[in-house]
């Protein structure tokens, strides 16, 4: 209907997760759920803690790449907005990376889809993470964990998929 | 043809992108990767396990035997580590 927010974003700056979520259910009456999922730079602890992650990106295909899974969330899932943001640059711990916000009528559709985002996010949008340590800023490339892919693959299996 | 490089293959290669003409022999992305390797160390740097290479043809995620005939641009770089 007229007034669905759809929105990808690929940018350097920092957003305001709760007030880009208040934007889909603003001014309407008929979203029920709003869920609303955000990703933070980590600390942890060790001899050279991590001081800052420093995301790479491929400008344009990290925006259609992005754009295809929510039109496939779309697909599936009977969703009246999504806001989706994922930065790249230098980000410290505690700054916010990635958001996924997903309005629908009710709870179920507005779950899943932000899950099914947030794991091909992490698989198959073109991001790279590069840890920056201790006070030399070493540190190197994250690895691709495979509990990333099995996340992923699952929503591949529509009996998995339906479960969730 | 426009070739990217990201991550650590772009920090091997030494460069983020090139214009290369590869010969016709050169056929699916598995035949451009092998191409570029023997081109010099440093290539061969980036390519040394193509397990843990992934690749896109025109900013779509393709498998080793996508033929690379028409692409624009072709994007080497490792397993994404986004979200």
């Amino acid at each position: 209907m007229a007034g669905d927010i759809f929105e990808v974003r690929v940018q350097a700056e920092p957003f305001d997760a709760p007030a880009e979520a208040a934007r889909l259910s603003s001014g309407r009456t008929d979203v029920g759920a709003l869920v609303t999922f955000t990703g933070l730079c980590r600390a942890d602890a060790g001899e050279a803690p991590l001081t800052a992650l420093v995301l790479e990106h491929y400008p344009g295909m990290a925006e259609e790449e992005i754009t295809r899974h929510l039109e496939e969330a779309r697909r599936r899932w009977p969703l009246q907005g999504a806001v989706i943001i994922h930065r790249f640059g230098r980000i410290v711990p505690g700054a916010p990376i990635v958001m996924v916000a997903t309005a629908s009528a009710h709870r179920a559709a507005a779950f899943a889809a932000a899950e099914f985002l947030m794991d091909w996010l992490k698989t198959g949008a073109p991001f790279w993470k590069k840890e920056e340590r201790g006070a030399a800023a070493t540190g190197g490339w994250v690895a691709a964990k495979s509990s990333d892919d099995d996340a992923a693959a699952r929503w591949n299996d529509p009996a998995k998929a339906g479960e969730r | 043809m426009r070739i990217l490089y990201f991550a650590w293959l772009r920090e091997r290669v030494g460069v983020a992108e090139e214009e290369l003409d590869p010969p016709a022999a050169v056929v699916s992305v598995a035949d451009l990767a092998r191409w570029l390797a023997a081109r010099d160390e440093a290539h061969a740097a980036a390519f040394t396990d193509p397990k843990v290479v992934r690749a896109a043809l025109d900013r779509r995620h393709v498998k080793p035997d996508a033929p690379i005939a028409g692409a624009r641009e072709v994007a080497f770089f490792p397993p994404m580590t986004g979200g």
